[in-house]
């Protein structure tokens, strides 16, 4: 039996958290809030303050790893930078781009790796397999590398089937055959029961990126056109239906496929005024927005209705009370270009089959540095900020 | 998409703005709170403050779910998913809710099992596919989940399900309204009713406010247009001199309610003698608790639970936002010290929180974004 107890404890991080804070705030200017006096000027010091607080370095504040950590928003990012970068910091590795770039001799080198932990494993249009082999196609792809080699690792737990592994490996080969790679090397692990989710597979990746070429986010300058190549969140909405988990169908299929003939095409067109490509996996198009506009200190506006996004993705996303801007893809880039190519982008990208329903989407502009911002399809505007993290199971 | 887009229709929209904007006093400014976290959202999520002249403000009110649960519920269901053997489930927005030492997360990932789950039913299906360990569902929220609640345990003693119990911190709305009504601290000219919890308790209950209170409300749909035309009527009232209960949302909330969820609620549940709101305080007949009758399926009567409170950090002002008497940039740790990332209080934390709805989707100067729009109609 419970009662009240009249005894009171105190939240000693929440006090501490807020020390550490005070601490580190320096405008005098603010002082203690008095309610109902509010004027515009007050509002502007708190957002400036609130940008010092984001700028700080970021912390890992928590003591174990949540799931969080790994959803692609902002957690997964503090943890990359306060723990990854902060140890392995070099050039190379510091503009945290989908691949990095080596050179070697003459040739420029396309480096990237992904994991892959899909649950579950098979779903409509694709499994695990495929998904692997896209995926590091794609990241070396959108770094403007014509993919080369893969590396494939596998972990297995203890009675996963044979026959659901060879599914897998042949779905793999087949991806690979269609991107025109090959897998040259690879690693096998086995766990005991219960120590993993039947099938993980990690994929490293090289391609050879073309003389001339150079691409990244930092690049993207005011005036500057965004598209996407297609309906975006397909992915993440069959993976989570297919869970089974919330009861709802609709007829839709994954979009996991090879961009490399996508992003070839595009590039053949208009490659000097490309700025930079991303593909849109997991945090989808608004994170890399977010991302753009951070590392090239500008603003992103988007504009809401011109997002193409297919009925059955917007009717789930509207019972989940998800945005489709943050659901996953797994064969749709962004693709930043400047105003002057930009219809002669899209053409490209709409010549190609995985590209027919691309589109610009929104703009660069100057100021405020930092944001993404939406026209809403119902005439206001709001932020498209990262996610803290996802509230659902993973899905890539 | 259909019953969606004809309630985002921006056309529709402009011409209730100009239609609003004609019914404003001149010199006169207006303050209306709406009282659900679902109106906050969608506000914010769709940008509703450019259609609104200056001179009207929205106030958001305590009808979040997830903020006004008390850090010692928090620690106390941890402590419930501590025990050995026993699953706790939870809706997706409680998990990240901060207690007294961390959240549902931050113990889920300490070892306890804390599963998600969109419906107390997916919580009892758990307990029929684990018969062998103890199914605890976290009951949260207004008088618009309660009966969802109270039916799975209906189903669960229908089933014979004996590994099954809820703990139980369904709050009801109507003493958080007049809690804030009776607050000195705020002067408002009216409100935005709540849609979800009229679509089970009707608009009855409401009219206490006009009557008593001389305010008047208007029960509010979801969608930007519903918000719009619910200020439109607000303001009629007032310009016609009329304090009374309207309905907007007539096409999901019927005046008396719901009769059958209702009944299911009483069967179940009866008023606390008094219940803890974060920020707000002790608030007498103002919760709901398990009656004896169904005490199997009450987790606090089957667990013992340390029963703590745990005072709000000094620094927090979630009570002052709840209440609407602090716009969330007023609180002295918005942005900073409190983020979603970081939330210190639970108004930072749920997606109809008023912090987290005005820092992921607000958080620019309105000036600033007038310029772009004209700056990118430019060009």
């Amino acid at each position: 039996m419970t009662h009240q107890n009249t005894s009171q404890q105190h939240a000693d991080w929440a006090e501490a958290a807020v020390a550490e804070h005070s601490k580190r705030d320096d405008d005098a200017g603010y002082s203690a809030h008095k309610p109902g006096t509010e004027h515009a000027g007050r509002e502007q010091l708190v957002l400036q303050r609130i940008e010092r607080a984001r700028k700080a370095r970021p912390r890992v504040r928590e003591k174990l790893i949540t799931l969080a950590h790994g959803a692609g928003g902002k957690a997964t990012q503090s943890l990359i930078e306060a723990i990854f970068l902060d140890a392995f910091r070099n050039p190379l590795l510091a503009p945290l781009e989908d691949a990095a770039t080596l050179t070697a001799g003459d040739a420029r080198l396309a480096f990237t790796t992904d994991s892959y932990v899909v649950s579950p494993l098979f779903f409509p249009g694709g499994n695990i397999g495929d998904l692997a082999v896209n995926g590091t196609v794609n990241d070396l792809a959108v770094s403007g590398a014509r993919p080369a080699h893969l590396s494939a690792g596998f972990i297995l737990e203890e009675g996963f089937p044979v026959e659901d592994l060879r599914r897998i490996v042949q779905s793999m080969a087949a991806a690979a055959a269609a991107a025109g790679v090959s897998i040259v090397t690879g690693d096998t692990k086995v766990v005991q029961r219960g120590k993993a989710d039947g099938c993980y597979i990690n994929t490293a990746g090289v391609g050879l990126i073309p003389d001339g070429l150079t691409l990244g986010v930092s690049t993207a300058r005011p005036g500057d056109v965004v598209i996407v190549s297609g309906p975006v969140g397909d992915h993440g909405i069959t993976v989570m239906l297919e869970r089974g988990e919330l009861d709802l169908d609709a007829e839709l299929v994954s979009d996991t496929a090879p961009v490399h003939e996508l992003v070839r095409g595009l590039l053949d067109a208009v490659g000097p005024d490309v700025r930079a490509m991303r593909d849109a996996t997991r945090g989808g198009v608004a994170t890399i927005l977010n991302e753009v506009a951070t590392a090239a200190g500008v603003a992103v506006v988007v504009d809401e209705d011109s997002v193409p996004v297919r009925p059955e993705v917007r009717g789930a996303c509207e019972i989940l009370g998800i945005d489709p801007l943050y659901v996953a893809c797994e064969g749709r880039i962004v693709a930043i270009v400047d105003p002057a190519a930009a219809d002669a982008a899209v053409a490209a990208l709409q010549a190609h089959p995985l590209g027919t329903a691309a589109t610009a989407v929104g703009r660069i502009i100057e100021d405020p540095p930092g944001l993404v911002m939406l026209k809403t399809g119902f005439g206001g505007t709001r932020i498209i900020d990262l996610l803290v993290g996802d509230p659902l199971p993973r899905i890539c | 998409m259909r019953f969606v887009d004809e309630y985002r229709d921006a056309e529709k929209a402009r011409a209730l703005a100009a239609k609003i904007a004609a019914l404003c006093e001149p010199g006169r400014h207006y303050k209306f709170m709406e009282v659900c976290g679902g109106h906050t959202h969608t506000i914010y999520k769709h940008g509703l403050e450019d259609y609104l002249p200056e001179s009207i403000s929205l106030v958001h009110g305590p009808g979040c779910p997830v903020c006004v649960i008390p850090m010692g519920r928090v620690d106390d269901a941890i402590a419930l998913a501590e025990q050995p053997d026993v699953i706790m489930t939870s809706f997706g927005d409680m998990m990240r809710v901060p207690g007294g030492r961390g959240s549902f997360f931050d113990s889920s990932a300490a070892g306890t099992d804390i599963r998600m789950v969109y419906s107390p039913l997916d919580a009892l299906k758990i307990a029929r596919q684990n018969p062998d360990k103890h199914v605890v569902f976290m009951a949260i929220g207004f008088e618009t989940t309660a009966p969802s609640t109270a039916m799975t345990v209906l189903r669960a003693q229908a089933e014979g399900i004996k590994n099954f119990s809820i703990f139980c911190n369904h709050v009801t709305i109507i003493p958080a309204i007049k809690a804030i009504l009776d607050s000195p601290d705020l002067r408002l000219d009216g409100f935005l009713g709540p849609g979800h919890v009229s679509t089970v308790i009707g608009c009855r209950p409401y009219e206490f406010i006009a009557a008593a209170y001389g305010k008047p409300l208007v029960t509010a749909g979801f969608e930007p247009l519903d918000i719009l035309q619910s200020v439109y009527m607000l303001l009629q009232q007032l310009a016609e001199g009329r304090c009374e209960v309207e309905n907007q949302y007539s096409r999901v909330v019927p005046w008396d309610g719901n009769t059958v969820a209702l009944r299911a609620v009483a069967e179940v549940m009866e008023l606390r003698p008094y219940f803890e709101w974060r920020g707000l305080g002790f608030i007498s007949h103002s919760a709901l608790q398990v009656r004896e009758k169904y005490a199997a399926y009450d987790a606090e009567r089957q667990f013992t639970l340390p029963g703590v409170r745990v005072a709000d950090p000094k620094a927090c002002q979630c009570g002052e936002v709840l209440k609407g008497v602090l716009k969330p940039w007023e609180c002295k740790v918005f942005g900073t010290a409190c983020t979603p990332e970081t939330p210190i209080g639970t108004c930072m934390v749920s997606s109809e929180g008023a912090c987290a709805a005005y820092y992921n989707f607000g958080r620019f100067s309105r000036q600033r974004v007038q310029e772009v729009s004209i700056e990118s109609s430019r060009a």
